[in-house]
């Protein structure tokens, strides 16, 4: 319970900090627009294709916009040595980087359910015909896209590259769970339900979630204390 | 004398696929549907499995780093995984070859070799992470944490035949499929090559961890000449 109310605390700081400020949020929003809008110009597709590619789209742009959020996520704690102060603070290390991880997942959150109409409304696109299913997924893939990210930002947060280094690394291991988002959001855009055959990209996506959970939770100690 | 003897272990190697070579092409013959070409799997497969153990053993001496903190480890990390993405890079252009013979294309976006060239992608980003971290504990101690994530892709990578239906062509070792899907003389020369690779893996291995013992050794006398 204790632990519970530990994660909470560092997420509540987090979430507080960002939403009166909006620095990140912001930034991920206008970006992840700018990107559907030049999009439209590159591809310029039919109803058609937009069938085939809305997945593809929405993931890359969740993962670029995301990526705006993740770097800040540790990167703000080095003003004053407060990431000092938070690694001395009386918690443990997995409770902190929890919190930074719920924190960034209800941050991506918002930014895909602020992009998802935007991109209806684009693409002239019904996105919402297979709304709880495709929310279902969307949390999970959310879920590991910010696990991964929330990790590797601890693992960057020293580097004189960060910015550069955060995207080289998350992307390809996030792969995994981007390549099933983007297939399941596909299909569940387009109206249609997951097919039996496919349900091995839940099961993919759900794997991933519980293995970068775990393994993150086990060695983000090391990362931070040393 | 440990420079003799890794010079000795090369030579044995190096002595070892040659005549591996020799079977390979002169004793052994064509394959019934593939013709010549289907010769390229005593690389290609060797290759794949010497990359995966590198890469087992650098996930290993990472996660021995993280609990024993001894730089050993980091040591043994780090040239595994430089002669780990050596040997992908062997396993995904030999691959590329055969596929243009065979299937008359390059690359094709398959699971299996989707995800060997995530798996590069990957190892190569934990190069990269190495060189942009200047203090050696830190760095250390940061890539032995990227190393252990990143050998999820390699589970991906050899369990993809099995996941899904690819293009790639399923499981061809008894080891894999209980026998029946490779002639066992062909078996037996790909073992014998792979047993080659290995060696040949273990010597890099053992050349390259001596550099970089000795550059952290240059880097520990820089710093106390800075000290002084």
């Amino acid at each position: 319970m204790l632990y519970l109310r530990q994660v909470w605390t560092v997420a509540g700081k987090d979430l507080r900090s960002e939403l009166r400020t909006k620095e990140s949020l912001n930034a991920a929003i206008s970006f992840a627009i700018v990107i559907l809008v030049l999009f439209s110009f590159a591809v310029d597709p039919s109803a058609d294709q937009i069938k085939e590619i809305s997945g593809g789209l929405l993931w890359l742009v969740f993962a670029f916009a995301g990526a705006l959020i993740l770097n800040r996520s540790f990167a703000r704690e080095l003003g004053n040595d407060c990431l000092d102060a938070l690694v001395s603070s009386p918690i443990p290390g997995s409770a902190l980087f929890l919190g930074k991880a719920l924190g960034n997942f209800v941050l991506l959150t918002i930014v895909e359910l602020v992009s998802l109409p935007i991109f209806g409304v684009l693409y002239n696109t019904q996105w919402a015909r297979q709304l709880w299913m495709l929310m279902t997924i969307l949390l999970l893939t959310t879920w590991g896209v910010t696990v991964i990210g929330t990790m590797f930002s601890a693992l960057t947060v020293n580097l004189r590259l960060r910015e550069l280094m955060l995207p080289t690394l998350i992307y390809p291991m996030m792969i995994p769970a981007l390549m099933s988002a983007m297939r399941l959001t596909t299909l569940l855009i387009a109206g249609e339900p997951i097919p039996a055959g496919d349900e091995i990209w839940i099961r993919l996506l759900i794997g991933f979630d519980i293995i970068f959970t775990a393994l993150a939770v086990g060695l983000v100690e090391v990362v931070l204390v040393g | 004398m440990r420079t003799k003897i890794l010079a000795a272990l090369c030579l044995v190697s190096g002595l070892w696929l040659v005549r591996n070579l020799y079977v390979i092409f002169l004793t052994l013959g064509d394959e019934a549907a593939q013709g010549a070409i289907y010769r390229i799997i005593y690389f290609h497969v060797p290759s794949w499995i010497t990359c995966f153990t590198a890469f087992f053993v650098a996930g290993v001496s990472s996660l021995l780093y993280l609990i024993r903190k001894n730089s050993h480890f980091d040591t043994l990390a780090v040239a595994t995984v430089e002669v780990g993405v050596a040997f992908t890079i062997v396993g995904l252009v030999t691959g590329s070859i055969w596929g243009r013979i065979i299937w008359g294309i390059w690359w094709t976006w398959d699971p299996r070799l989707t995800w060997a060239l995530i798996t590069c992608i990957i190892y190569a980003g934990y190069l990269m992470l190495r060189h942009a971290i200047d203090d050696p504990t830190a760095r250390a101690k940061n890539s032995a944490v990227l190393c252990i994530f990143s050998f999820t892709s390699v589970v991906i990578t050899y369990k993809a035949i099995d996941w899904w239906r690819t293009q790639h062509p399923g499981p061809v070792l008894s080891f894999r499929t209980g026998g029946g899907n490779i002639d066992p003389a062909m078996e037996h020369m790909l073992f014998q090559n792979l047993g080659a690779l290995l060696l040949l893996c273990a010597v890099i291995v053992a050349v390259r961890m001596r550099q970089e013992d000795m550059q952290r050794e240059v880097e520990s006398m820089r710093r106390y000449a800075h000290a002084l």
